[in-house]
């Protein structure tokens, strides 16, 4: 099998695209988005032609709210961003929109969060992702409990730990550059596209090695490396097959669907494309890798 | 093989009703709705509020005054009051929940979270909530109190009202009950009130020590109405007759009665989408949903052929059946939820394709076309069952700590991993050995191959 013949390379392509991802997010940084850090939102609509931004601007800055971000959506839409505003601020907010009755203008939607929600927000999302990774060791050391040899179980809890990591790194890190030129937020939602993509490629990386606990039982023990690049594959046109049919369903998600799940189905396709790049190139090889280095440990004591 | 067909056959008429009821109970879809069944008009789908418009209000409760053991208790007793106020206004289905703080949240204390479909006007929701009627009975001051005399715009001096009056102890707080009545001679609507024990006591002595003077009933610090008081009222019953319209009358009656908050809540974040917006996101979510359906039914068919013909129709039944359970839950999606369901469009079929990939490894080796179908279901039982774990483990864990938006998500996708498991192996098992195909020739080899090969090149393939 090419994928364990050729293991230090995909290994190393690996490790290379997860330090790439982490420079890109520590220099372009994430921006929280105002679940996380609290803040106001407004989407307005001009059904008759909208006002320049700057005469918005100037009409908003009398109004004692400070800071105001104005984003042109649509043809004819704005978004306002502004620190949290409590209702009679919001009031006078939205009437000034319309610039003395100069310009009708609806209001499309309307959020405002408080700092301390923001911040609830964010640490059950942090606790989420944690809870999650743990229920899946657990899972997977008690799904292959009886594959310890040569590789202990918990080991591949462990590896698809790691690999994980890997599949959920680097979709942020393509998220940090594209929010650098398009000013892309973190929201409720990124943390739940790469909660979902924990998701699916654990459910990936479990087919793989439920084949490999397959034919560690009916096969040949000793030469662990063949097994696991027969394994790896007799699954690969599966794993192909299933990433594929959920990119049919992403891709019209991202291309038609609602206005609020697009960057969702954008970041779960990335993170799907190198969940089950892992998958195959990373986990697998990872395997061997793990599995030479004991046997090299245990030659060198005796 | 007769038992398999008729089996078969059970199942296409079971999954064909399931799907005629996501028809009928959709207004948008069946034409003659109004006059539907009873059954299928109370099971549409239940949009949330990102998608049907409304607000969505989240109050922090204070309750640092509550002794910790009585902290659940009292927030119950909040959201009932809550409830109450809001059914006033006649919003449809809101939501009230308590969201507990403690340890998973991060501390952020105690929250109750209102959610008001359709109600697009926040100002007026947030009034809805807060206003608790304060209800005062006052006294005549003594003579000699200093009045204060307000004059108005017209330049007309009045005596201020409030200063004419002093407060009792009797309040709101000792109300037992308030109903709506109407005179029976001027049809004019009034409100009577019924004061518990101590409610009673007070109203007496008040009555007692008033008579022929007037007591005034102050409604949110405003008099509504100065009776004078003619005798002594032992039984603990008054009237208030403000110069109230029925509807005035009514609502204040409800808001009396559903009474003052068991603890203080303060607004923390509010959030309104307007209806328009709400419609396009759906419309857009059927549209990709629809779209997404179709690429994987055309993939399916074109790489596995005629199992992967019915992998599309367990899938159907799959999309019926999960559509079903959303409606009779009901399940409230949100933009986020659809995108949960489509990309269950795309997992469901995962059993599928672990299944045909093995029955064409085990074709492959040998096996006749009968025997590999078998073989396929079997073995790759252990990669549906732990993978499938696995998914549903996360769904619960994102169910059990997530916000509102990520439970919406974690629901759809969790129950889409259920249903799959039972549309892709039993349903798709069912047809395809209904179909009985036992012999291989060279039709049924190319029907049960896959890709750009057929059986044949494959068995031909294992005989080198």
């Amino acid at each position: 099998m090419f994928i364990i013949k050729y293991k230090k390379i995909f290994l190393s392509l690996s490790i290379i695209l997860v330090i790439v991802s982490l420079v890109f997010i520590f220099t372009f940084g994430l921006k929280p988005g105002i679940d996380f850090k609290g803040g106001a939102l407004l989407e307005v609509d001009y059904s008759a032609g909208r006002p320049e931004i700057s005469l918005l601007q100037t009409n908003i800055k009398t109004l004692n709210i400070n800071q105001a971000l104005i984003e042109p959506t649509g043809d004819n839409g704005y978004l306002i961003k502004t620190r949290d505003l409590s209702e009679s601020e919001h009031e006078t907010l939205s009437q000034s929109l319309s610039i003395g009755g100069k310009y009708p203008v609806v209001e499309k939607s309307f959020t405002s969060v408080g700092p301390s929600v923001g911040s609830e927000l964010a640490h059950k999302a942090i606790l989420s992702i944690i809870f999650v990774i743990i229920a899946i060791i657990l899972f997977i050391t008690y799904a292959f409990r009886k594959v310890s040899r040569p590789v202990a179980s918990w080991k591949y809890g462990v590896i698809t730990v790691i690999t994980l990591l890997h599949d959920i790194i680097i979709p942020t890190g393509i998220f940090a550059l594209l929010a650098h030129y398009n000013g892309a937020e973190v929201d409720t939602l990124f943390v739940l596209a790469l909660l979902t993509i924990l998701g699916l490629s654990v459910h990936d990386k479990i087919v793989v090695f439920d084949r490999i606990r397959e034919n560690l039982n009916t096969g040949d023990k000793k030469n662990f490396a063949e097994i696991i690049g027969r394994s790896t594959s007799q699954t690969i046109v599966r794993s192909i097959n299933i990433t594929l049919t959920i990119i049919f369903v992403l891709v019209p998600l991202y291309l038609f669907g609602p206005e609020t799940t697009k960057n969702f189905a954008l970041i779960l396709t990335i993170g799907l494309f190198f969940g089950i790049y892992s998958s195959l190139f990373f986990a697998s090889p990872l395997l061997v890798s793990v599995e030479e280095w004991q046997t090299k440990n245990k030659s060198k004591k005796s | 093989m007769k038992k398999r067909i008729i089996l078969a056959l059970i199942i296409l008429v079971l999954g064909s009703g399931v799907a005629l009821f996501d028809y009928k109970s959709e207004p948008k879809l069946n034409k003659n709705f109004a006059t539907a069944n009873s059954f299928f008009k109370n099971h549409p789908f239940r949009l949330g509020l990102d998608l049907s418009g409304g607000s969505h209000l989240i109050y922090k409760a204070d309750v640092s005054a509550v002794p910790s053991s009585e902290v659940s208790s009292s927030m119950d007793a909040l959201r009932d009051v809550i409830e109450r106020r809001i059914n006033l206004f006649g919003v449809s289905e809101p939501v009230v929940q308590v969201e507990n703080g403690g340890l998973i949240s991060g501390g952020g204390g105690e929250q109750l979270i209102v959610d008001l479909p359709g109600i697009t006007d926040i100002k007026k929701a947030v009034e809805m909530i807060g206003q608790t009627p304060v209800l005062e009975f006052k006294t005549e001051a003594p003579k000699g109190t200093p009045q204060k005399l307000v004059v108005d715009k017209t330049g007309t001096a009045t005596l201020d009202i409030n200063s004419q009056y002093v407060s009792t102890e009797l309040t709101g707080r000792y109300l037992q009950k308030a109903t709506l009545q109407f005179d029976p001679n001027t049809r004019e609507p009034s409100v009577s009130l019924q004061f518990n024990d101590t409610g009673t006591k007070l109203f007496d002595e008040i009555t007692k020590a008033n008579i022929g003077k007037t007591v005034a009933i102050f409604l949110d610090g405003a008099p509504v109405s100065t009776p004078v008081v003619r005798e002594e009222i032992p039984n603990g019953q008054a009237v208030i007759s403000g110069n109230f319209t029925p509807t005035e009358a009514k609502l204040l009656v409800g808001r009396l009665n559903s009474g003052a908050l068991p603890v203080p809540i303060t607004l923390l974040s509010t959030q309104t989408i307007g209806a328009t917006l709400g419609e396009s996101a759906v419309n857009a979510g059927v549209k990709a949903a629809i779209i997404g359906f179709l690429l994987v039914a055309l993939f399916l068919i074109l790489w596995y052929r005629l199992p992967g013909l019915i992998a599309v129709i367990a899938l159907f039944f799959y999309t019926a059946i999960l559509l079903a359970i959303f409606k009779l839950l009901p399940v409230t999606l949100t933009a986020a939820g659809i995108g949960g369901f489509i990309i269950s469009l795309g997992m469901a079929v995962d059993a599928n394709v672990l299944i045909f990939e093995r029955m064409k490894e085990e074709i492959k080796n040998g096996h006749n076309i009968a025997d590999g179908m078998h073989a396929g279901f079997k073995r790759a039982w252990t990669s549906v069952r732990d993978s499938n774990t696995s998914s549903i483990i996360t769904s619960i864990i994102l169910f059990w700590l997530g916000t509102s938006l990520i439970k919406g998500f974690a629901l759809t996708f969790g129950l889409g991993v259920l249903v799959s498991m039972f549309s892709a192996i039993t349903v798709s098992r069912i047809f395809l050995f209904a179909l009985g195909i036992e012999k291989s020739n060279s039709v049924t080899r190319f029907l049960f191959g896959s890709g750009f090969s057929s059986a044949k090149t494959m068995i031909k393939e294992s005989i080198k």
